[in-house]
């Protein structure tokens, strides 16, 4: 590729040049799609995505004033709000995406650890809405612990993760929840840009008989 | 078929005609879509926060049911001193996935004694009446199953005055000890004692959740906001908000049997919950799951379109 020099840089451009290979501009953002590509389920993966932000934005406000500020403050309340219905519509759209994708068997064709980071993705979500659930310092706080507290017991997870920690629960529900669903969420969608969206079931290539392509 | 076949029978998308297609501009409206959602439906229905429950709350609303779970908790009959693993080392307490014992196996890592720390360790913390230091010395010196008898004869005594007061017996000091406890708490004294702990910066609620967790005072107001384990509670917050709704499955097994009455449930269900996350997470690796996709035959809906054209294509060939 031009401008890319084919050698040297050592371990940086190495992994320049690997990078520019699998995913180069065009592919990274692409400005055409499959035609096959044409329905409504495929916005729910861009809405999820779009939630995503929200939900980001909204609990970053939060956590710029503390956790006790909703509670006492008109402002507070309504933030707090926004956070709760974006976590909403998150994992509504998340979930709708999820079983269209199932649906289309979106594994195929190299895919699946594309399903798996997906998938993992939602159980992060789970733990990261759960997690904020227990640090509303309310009485809904108060019971899901009390009651969450016996599950993970059962299993043993709760010595080590106690749902009646206030400070354990903020410190996995404001950073290390979001840092790893943010890495995996960032990882999933690098590998639909890399394969490409998914043909239909039983499609086959079209001829190669240089018309396959429209111009865009 | 093998995995070679298998993805071989997957074409590249680059071979197919392609269309223009905005993926910023779709990005961007949907940000802009789901940023008015999420405003109209905050300012619609706003968010609850129903004021938690304090020690000094549940003392003045429910004196008799804050002074039977704290003999509960002197006694070492509460469901906190009775638990096992994580808080003490209660004999076949913890709960079992098969012959897996998980819960032990973790080990006694959040010690919670709970006649010390909810009952004897505040009380010696606050200021002392004559009475209360003479109570506190008389049971100090008496045995581990005269505390036992003393603390179930008082339970059974406040248990069948109904909230009145119960009549004569050999209560030793309980019943000054809890009286003051009572006290204690009703002035808010003892929720900064438990949760402070010696210490001025506190982040851990463990102790304070768990003794307000042994009284039926909480349950009884989560039950009134429809939140038991039986009521799909799991699932729900206070009012009429959607809450975890995705939590629908792992809530649903409590609703079954053999679940519902398992002395093992919270065990059960995570076992089962996990396996089941197992599945979806590697449900392309799996025969016959993998396969649903296309029995369903709900792509040929996604896809109607181009299964269409292929139709119409394959009637202009032939």
């Amino acid at each position: 590729m031009s401008g890319v020099p084919e050698t040297g840089g050592g371990w940086t451009g190495a992994v320049r040049r690997r990078s520019v290979r699998a995913l180069p501009p065009d592919k990274l953002l692409p400005d055409t799609q499959p035609v096959y590509m044409a329905s409504w389920i495929y916005v729910f993966g861009v809405l999820t995505l779009a939630s995503l932000i929200v939900v980001l934005v909204t609990g970053g406000v939060l956590a710029l004033k503390g956790p006790a500020w909703w509670h006492a403050s008109d402002v507070g309340k309504y933030v707090n709000s926004l956070h709760l219905w974006s976590v909403e519509l998150f994992m509504f759209f998340m979930v709708i995406h999820l079983w269209g994708k199932f649906f289309m068997a979106a594994w195929r064709g190299r895919r699946a650890l594309t399903w798996i980071t997906g998938t993992v993705c939602f159980f992060a979500s789970i733990g990261t809405a759960f997690t904020g659930y227990l640090v509303q310092q309310n009485f809904d706080s108060q019971w899901i612990a009390g009651q969450a507290k016996d599950g993970l017991n059962s299993v043993g997870i709760g010595a080590f993760f106690n749902v009646l920690d206030f400070g354990q629960m903020l410190m996995w529900h404001i950073v290390l929840l979001p840092f790893v669903l943010v890495l995996l969420a960032g990882w999933h969608i690098l590998l639909v840009r890399l394969r490409g969206i998914v043909p239909p079931i039983d499609a086959t290539a079209p001829p190669a008989d240089g018309t396959t392509r429209e111009a865009a | 078929m093998n995995r070679h076949t298998r993805n071989a029978a997957v074409p590249d998308p680059a071979t197919f005609p392609a269309r223009p297609y905005d993926l910023l501009k779709e990005f961007t409206i949907a940000l802009v879509v789901v940023a008015l959602l999420t405003v109209g439906l905050a300012a619609v229905f706003s968010s609850p926060d129903v004021k938690p429950v304090t020690l000094a709350s549940w003392a003045r609303a429910d004196g008799a049911d804050f002074t039977a779970t704290g003999v509960s908790e002197l006694g070492g009959t509460s469901g906190t001193a009775e638990y096992g693993a994580p808080y003490n080392h209660t004999p076949g307490a913890a709960q079992k996935l098969g012959p897996v014992g998980l819960q032990s196996a973790a080990g006694v890592r959040i010690p919670v004694d709970t006649a010390n720390d909810f009952v004897l360790g505040p009380l010696r913390d606050a200021p002392e009446p004559p009475a209360v230091t003479a109570a506190l010395a008389t049971w100090d010196a008496a045995s581990a199953a005269r505390h036992r008898a003393w603390t179930a004869a008082y339970s059974d005594a406040l248990a069948k005055a109904h909230g009145g007061a119960p009549a004569q017996g050999d209560y030793g000091p309980v019943p000054v000890l809890t009286a003051r406890l009572l006290q204690l708490a009703r002035s808010g004294g003892l929720d900064g004692q438990l949760q402070a702990q010696g210490k001025f910066y506190e982040t851990d609620y463990t102790r304070s959740l768990l003794f307000i967790s042994d009284g039926s005072y909480l349950e009884s107001l989560a039950r009134a906001e429809h939140l038991g384990g039986d009521q799909w509670g799991m699932m729900n917050e206070t009012g009429n908000y959607p809450g975890q709704a995705w939590l629908w499955l792992y809530t649903f097994w409590y609703q079954i049997e053999p679940f519902k009455s398992s002395g093992n449930a919270d065990a059960l269900i995570w076992g089962l919950m996990a396996l089941l996350s197992l599945v979806l997470v590697l449900v392309p690796f799996i025969p016959g799951v993998r396969s649903v996709p296309r029995w369903t035959r709900v792509h040929r809906l996604i896809w109607r379109t181009y299964y269409r054209e292929q139709a119409a294509e394959g009637r202009r060939r032939e």
